[in-house]
């Protein structure tokens, strides 16, 4: 025999007590783990999140936070718009001259390329155009780049591929500009299937319903991205919803001009008349630039009265860093109060429990343990607590991971496996917990140190 | 082996005045000879086997084991002979709850240097008798079984020096003669010195050689004395 099988058979014969303040400890443990496990979910959609496969935002001067809510989780209002033009300004080589002959309308210096076409070769512009929805969900006017461009998944290089249907296109001859994708959380929450319509409301969810129907083309695979929550629309077909048309402004001032909003004539839903381009706005541009351009671009754009240029990824980890690090270090600090607590209670329980054992410490002693044998042994005790109710709580805090598969995996693409470490605090847990059974073991411990053999036996 | 010179030991009264318990002048104990102390309650048998065994030390005097000078030593040294070179068999056995009969008896060896093996801890049950009672816990075994177990356990670690306080004291007649026997031939064959605590008429008969603590302990008649 030894110290340690000593502990064990002490421990064993107090079946009860041990039971119950390892149950306690393995409860904190396992809000411990749960608690990093949520958070490492949450830091991981963050980043997946951020995985955005642009490296700029464009939009109007404003919030950076609120431009990054509204262009990549869909939350929040659009900051406000800027003009159509501005964002053929990024279109890079010759685009711009061609996107002027595909569009039409008024723009100035049309044979020009864009300001910034320079700074974007290899790279791309995307318009995104917020504020409708479908249903609850975000409806977002975009052009058919948006699946075609960019990409997802933790390395940024999945495609994005159709459970159903396909990507719209800019003009279709069966539905015209008025086609739609979905995304599979909108496709599943609202029971719609391709070749279903929908009707995008106007300004906020159970707004007014736009006449103009779009025809469901596509259902998006889910991604564990904010797209799986988007309802996507051709740019062109909702630029000719009522209400989407951009009135003319004054150029000192900015100020609309009364009567200008005029709608195109169109003779039928399939009609190619686009709406022209001084008639446009954008809500977002999603840009990709290579490297130090892309940081160049940002700083001039930053410098105009009218625009920022933000980096999403930058904007997420400041997100991260302002609310979700604070949250979860209040929330470890809550669960560790309950590790706490229960190390108090195997303090309390071995101590009232020397009471009736100092007989046995005299005998012990009386065989030839030393007083250092007998302390030991009580420590070893309190550790062995400490670590069984802990390994308990462990399993038990990781089980809870796999069970929420379904949810979380649909509702974040993180799939949580149960030997997954979410957390490089989780490998302190096994010495938090031996330094808390120790401390908690001291007391006793040292009533066991000082336990008189001759009066005891 | 066992030579105890001067030996000297007293307690506070509740009045603070010093009570002396123990004054022995001589008293020597040979390997494997065998020793009754008698003497009546309260006389100091239970200190002068405490002082012994190194569980309490002396106010002065010597106590040497194979030499060694017992009070000489601090408390762990004590432990630690206390563990290689003694046994104790307790008034009240002492079992350990939660432990097997066998682990008990392997509890005397745990703390030895020397170490024992499991085959020791069975060869000793075997000869106490208990063989079939290995895996008892000690609520399961009779008060002549469990002393039993107290005996191998005492001499689980190969002692040279049995003590032994009362040992058949909460046992029954019929059973006290058989653990005496038992106690004395273990020792026997193991070449064990015994130092037998009792005031039993009947046990006192079994040794050769009887102490009575009154004739060896002035501290009895000192208080004797006073009294008068």
């Amino acid at each position: 025999m030894n110290l340690f099988s000593i502990a064990i058979r002490n421990l064993l014969y107090r079946k009860l007590p041990t039971a119950l303040t390892m149950l306690s400890m393995a409860l904190g443990v396992a809000l411990v783990v749960i608690v990093l496990t949520i958070s490492g979910v949450v830091e991981k959609t963050f980043e997946r999140t951020s995985n955005v496969g642009y490296n700029l935002i464009v939009g109007a001067k404003g919030n950076s936070i609120q431009l990054t809510f509204n262009t990549v989780f869909f939350l929040s209002q659009p900051v406000e718009n800027i003009s159509y033009s501005y964002y053929m300004e990024y279109m890079p080589g010759d685009d711009r001259q061609k996107e002027f002959k595909r569009i039409g309308g008024i723009l100035k210096e049309p044979e020009r390329s864009g300001l910034y076409a320079s700074r974007m070769k290899n790279g791309f512009a995307i318009p995104l155009c917020m504020g409708d929805y479908i249903g609850s969900f975000r409806c977002i006017g975009t052009t058919p780049d948006y699946f075609r461009l960019l990409k997802h998944g933790d390395m940024n290089d999945l495609d994005y591929r159709f459970s159903q249907g396909r990507n719209f296109v800019d003009y279709s001859d069966e539905h015209g500009y008025f086609e739609a994708v979905l995304g599979s959380q909108v496709a599943a929450g609202m029971k719609l299937k391709v070749g279903d319509e929908i009707f995008a409301s106007h300004g906020a969810a159970g707004g007014t319903a736009h006449d103009q129907a779009f025809r469901i083309v596509g259902v998006l695979a889910p991604t564990g991205t904010p797209n799986d929550r988007g309802a996507f629309v051709n740019i062109e077909g909702f630029y000719l919803l009522e209400g989407h048309i951009a009135p003319d402004r004054d150029e000192a001032s900015g100020i609309e001009k009364k009567g200008t909003i005029v709608a195109p004539e169109r003779e039928s839903a399939l009609s190619k008349v686009r709406l022209p381009i001084e008639k446009r706005e954008v809500t977002a541009i999603l840009i990709k630039s290579e490297g130090p351009r892309a940081i160049g671009l940002q700083k001039d754009v930053n410098k105009t009265q009218f625009a920022q240029a933000i980096s999403p990824i930058a904007e997420i980890a400041g997100l991260l860093g302002l609310f979700i690090q604070p949250i979860k270090w209040a929330l470890l600090a809550l669960t560790s109060m309950v590790c706490l607590v229960s190390a108090i209670s195997i303090l309390v329980s071995i101590y009232n429990s020397m009471s009736e054992r100092k007989r046995d410490i005299a005998v012990m002693r009386a065989l030839g343990a030393s007083r250092d044998h007998v302390t030991l042994i009580i420590l070893v005790e309190s550790v062995l607590i400490a670590l069984g109710g802990g390994i308990l709580g462990w399993v038990a805090g990781h089980a809870v991971g796999p069970l929420a598969n379904a949810w979380t995996e649909s509702a974040t693409g993180v799939r949580i496996q149960f030997f997954n470490v979410n957390s490089a605090l989780e490998p302190w847990i096994v010495p938090g917990l031996i330094l808390i059974g120790t401390l908690a073991g001291i007391i006793p411990a040292m009533s066991a140190y000082k336990t008189s053999v001759a009066k005891s036996l | 082996m066992l030579e105890i010179r001067d030996l000297k030991k007293s307690y506070a009264e509740p009045s603070g005045n010093p009570l002396v318990i123990i004054d022995i002048p001589r008293l020597d104990i040979g390997a494997g000879e065998q020793v009754v102390l008698r003497g009546e309650s309260g006389g100091g048998k239970t200190t002068l086997l405490h002082l012994i065994s190194g569980i309490v030390t002396a106010d002065s005097g010597s106590i040497k084991l194979d030499g060694m000078e017992l009070n000489k030593f601090s408390e762990s040294a004590r432990d630690r002979i206390r563990a290689d070179k003694m046994g104790y068999v307790f008034q009240t056995f002492n079992l350990l709850p939660g432990f097997t009969a066998l682990e008990n008896v392997r509890l005397g060896m745990t703390f030895a240097r020397k170490k024992m093996n499991l085959e020791r801890a069975k060869d000793l049950m075997n000869r106490v008798g208990l063989a079939d009672r290995m895996n008892y816990m000690p609520n399961q075994l009779s008060v002549g079984q469990q002393q039993r177990v107290a005996v191998a356990r005492a001499l689980a670690n190969k002692p040279r020096l049995l003590l032994a306080d009362e040992p058949t004291a909460n046992v029954d007649p019929a059973n006290q003669n058989r653990i005496i026997e038992l106690i004395q031939e273990v020792c026997r064959e193991d070449v064990v010195a015994i130092l037998l605590v009792t005031h039993s008429d009947e046990i006192s008969k079994r040794f050769e050689r009887v102490e009575r603590l009154e004739q060896i302990n002035l501290a009895i008649a000192t208080a004797g004395a006073m009294e008068l």
